[in-house]
């Protein structure tokens, strides 16, 4: 037991989590706040056979993960928002020839170098739109180390189980702040692993739904000799050209992700039935929005708290519900207003929706909350 | 001798795309001869593209093959490569692709000297977006966005290369197939970072706009600027003007990258027991 309590920093949870997960393979490129997690890997995986590669740039950090996990192997890049600009290109063609890996952005405070040691969420929209095209999104956002170490193994369950990159949004104080946590026995880690064709390679088409939308995938090496290429394609995976074939493959794409959201959906709720107002939070804002429902619901205010931990794709049915039964919903970011505008969207006006927002690297405290939550009580 | 043609290019999805005259057509049945001389298991043999017309060719190879963005085919190679070291890992770049928009790779791959084969197809142009200068287009010729004549110089891709620390480094040129199918086997079994440059001729967008419409007129001027690098070495300062070798110009037996990372696994866990 003893050796399964660590104080782990947020990067150092994405290593412990990436290790349990199965991850042999991590490529990147130095960049502050998420070189730890580079660091951590470079040392610990090639006690499990794993590899390590520090590439010369994040383009290339990016295209490597992707080559390694069609090797077979469960992979991981890590960056803060600079790469993550950089990876944009090549994290598009993962999603459209759907590799499954892991791309960790401890988000520092943009646009360009920004303050590149303070904490923000403004990646939030990026992890969503950064690639050109419509395209289908994962992310994830944990508010604590603990859960930075549960959300990277999620990650990778995600990332193999349906057949694509999966974003690791952590923000400078996730990834920075050092908690306790009690890492669980390896035999209570839930592992998913890509599914295998069950055919042989005569009768095998890489991008063939066989059951569910998420086609099976060998690794190079077994003989299935199978063509990838980040034009549409058909089922085969060689590109006809065809409108036909573009609107199949990208309706695929959604639809493996959309049509299995009460997987992929994770958040918690604590609104009791009368709160009348409600916080909704992710990464690290959710902390002090815990902190703040607490002190107003000793004053005897009717409020309520939902931490997102799965931001895309973004829970729009039950946000709807919420908004039917709140009177305000209160969003306070780390941006200049990101997840507020996908609130808004899904209430329709039933309810007050109010932004708290900070853009200037300093963190929002608890205080700025209650206030905000007397003013619309 | 007879090559294993048919069972290494993937019949239904030819004709290729490639112009008429192009040297693309020749270089990777030149690529798939070397593969059958270096007797590669095709099963355990990868082929990774850019974009540009070089990039099509993975889709013609019948290998597993990845067609990937614009320059950055090095990099996914390089994870194929260290995810799996017994895979045999082929690169297929062109001279946009890879000295242009993925230079840097090119000079980080030769630089780790890890175990892959880059076959850099040089056209001298961007011929599948109809004809601007690349890095390898000659000062002075003409291209689409240089109207007024290309003031830039051109990479000595092989000096490059070098001084990158690639460990094999060879040209050839799509009019001498016989030394370049010669080139392939010894680059693709040399085990270290192999840079082969294949000269292509490309009439319709490079050819036409500076006094050499047809593949033919091109090809001659392939053989005619080209020496075995046996016979460079004798000629003189004024007889090498406008002429280039060819052959196997560097070759080094020099530490590879996966092997040493192996060997960091292995003393780790050796420690770890």
């Amino acid at each position: 037991m003893r050796d399964r309590i660590k104080l782990l920093q947020g990067d150092e949870a994405v290593v412990e989590g990436a290790i349990a997960a199965g991850a042999k393979f991590f490529a990147g490129y130095p960049i502050t706040p998420a070189s730890e997690i580079a660091e951590g890997l470079a040392e610990r995986l090639p006690i499990y056979g794993g590899k390590f590669i520090q590439m010369e740039d994040e383009l290339a950090s990016m295209a490597c993960v992707i080559g390694a996990s069609l090797s077979g192997l469960k992979s991981i890049t890590a960056t803060s928002g600079p790469g993550f600009s950089l990876k944009q290109e090549n994290l598009g063609l993962g999603m459209m020839i759907e590799v499954p890996c892991v791309v960790v952005n401890v988000q520092r405070v943009g646009p360009s170098t920004g303050l590149p040691t303070s904490p923000s969420q403004g990646d939030v929209m990026q992890a969503k739109w950064g690639t050109h095209g419509d395209h289908p999104v994962i992310a994830l956002a944990p508010s604590s180390v603990k859960e930075t170490f549960e959300l990277t193994i999620t990650a990778f369950n995600f990332a193999e189980r349906f057949r694509t990159p999966v974003i690791l949004l952590l923000d400078e104080i996730v990834g920075h702040m050092r908690e306790k946590v009690v890492l669980p026995n390896e035999e209570d880690i839930e592992i998913w692993n890509r599914k295998k064709p069950e055919v042989g390679p005569e009768d095998f088409n890489p991008y063939q739904e066989t059951d569910g939308l998420v086609p099976p995938m060998p690794n190079y090496g077994e003989g299935y000799r199978y063509h990838t290429t980040g034009l549409f394609h058909d089922k085969t995976g060689f590109p006809r050209g065809t409108n036909e074939d573009a609107k199949n493959l990208m309706d695929r794409l959604m639809a493996k992700i959309e049509s299995n959201m009460d997987i992929i959906s994770l958040y918690e709720e604590d609104i009791r039935d009368d709160d009348e107002i409600i916080v909704l939070a992710y990464g690290s804002t959710m902390r002090s929005a815990i902190n703040a429902i607490s002190q107003a619901r000793k004053a005897g205010i009717k409020a309520g708290w939902i931490k997102l931990k799965t931001i895309w794709p973004f829970p729009a049915d039950y946000i709807k519900e919420v908004g039917k039964r709140a009177k305000a919903i209160i969003i306070p970011e780390l941006n200049r207003g990101q997840i507020i505008k996908e609130v808004r969207e899904n209430i329709f006006g039933n309810a007050e929706v109010h932004g708290i927002n900070k853009y200037d690297g300093t963190l929002i405290k608890p205080e700025e909350i209650l206030n905000m939550i007397q003013e619309v009580k | 001798m007879g090559y294993k043609i048919d069972e290494y290019l993937r019949q239904d999805k030819l004709p290729h795309i490639w112009c008429p005259g192009c040297g693309h057509g020749t270089i990777m049945g030149n690529l798939i001869r070397g593969i059958d001389k270096a007797n590669l298991d095709p099963d355990k043999t990868v082929v990774v593209s850019g974009i540009g017309c070089s990039g099509r060719a993975s889709g013609y190879m019948n290998f597993d093959t990845l067609h990937t963005t614009h320059g950055r085919a090095i990099a996914f190679a390089t994870g194929i490569k260290l995810a799996n070291p017994k895979l045999n890992v082929i690169v297929i770049t062109g001279d946009g692709d890879g000295a242009a928009i993925g230079g840097n790779h090119l000079i980080h791959g030769a630089r780790r000297n890890i175990d892959l084969t880059v076959v850099l197809m040089n056209n001298h142009i961007y011929g599948m977006t109809s004809g601007q200068f690349s890095p390898m287009t000659p000062t002075g010729d003409n291209a689409t966005t240089t109207p007024y004549g290309n003031i830039d110089q051109n990479f000595d891709l092989a000096g490059l290369t070098k001084a990158s620390g690639a460990s094999f480094i060879a040209r050839g040129t799509a009019y001498n197939t016989r030394q370049l199918i010669e080139i392939f086997a010894e680059g693709l079994l040399h085990t270290g970072f192999s840079f082969i440059e294949a000269i292509s001729q490309c009439p319709v967008n490079y050819g036409r706009r500076n006094g050499l419409s047809s593949a033919v007129d091109m090809l001659k001027c392939q053989r005619d600027s080209s020496v075995n690098i046996r016979k460079w070495d004798s000629l003189s300062e004024e007889e090498k003007k406008g002429k280039f070798p060819t052959g196997v110009l560097y070759k080094e037996d020099k530490r590879e990258y996966t092997e040493m990372y192996q060997e960091i696994i292995d003393s780790v866990q050796e420690e770890a027991k």
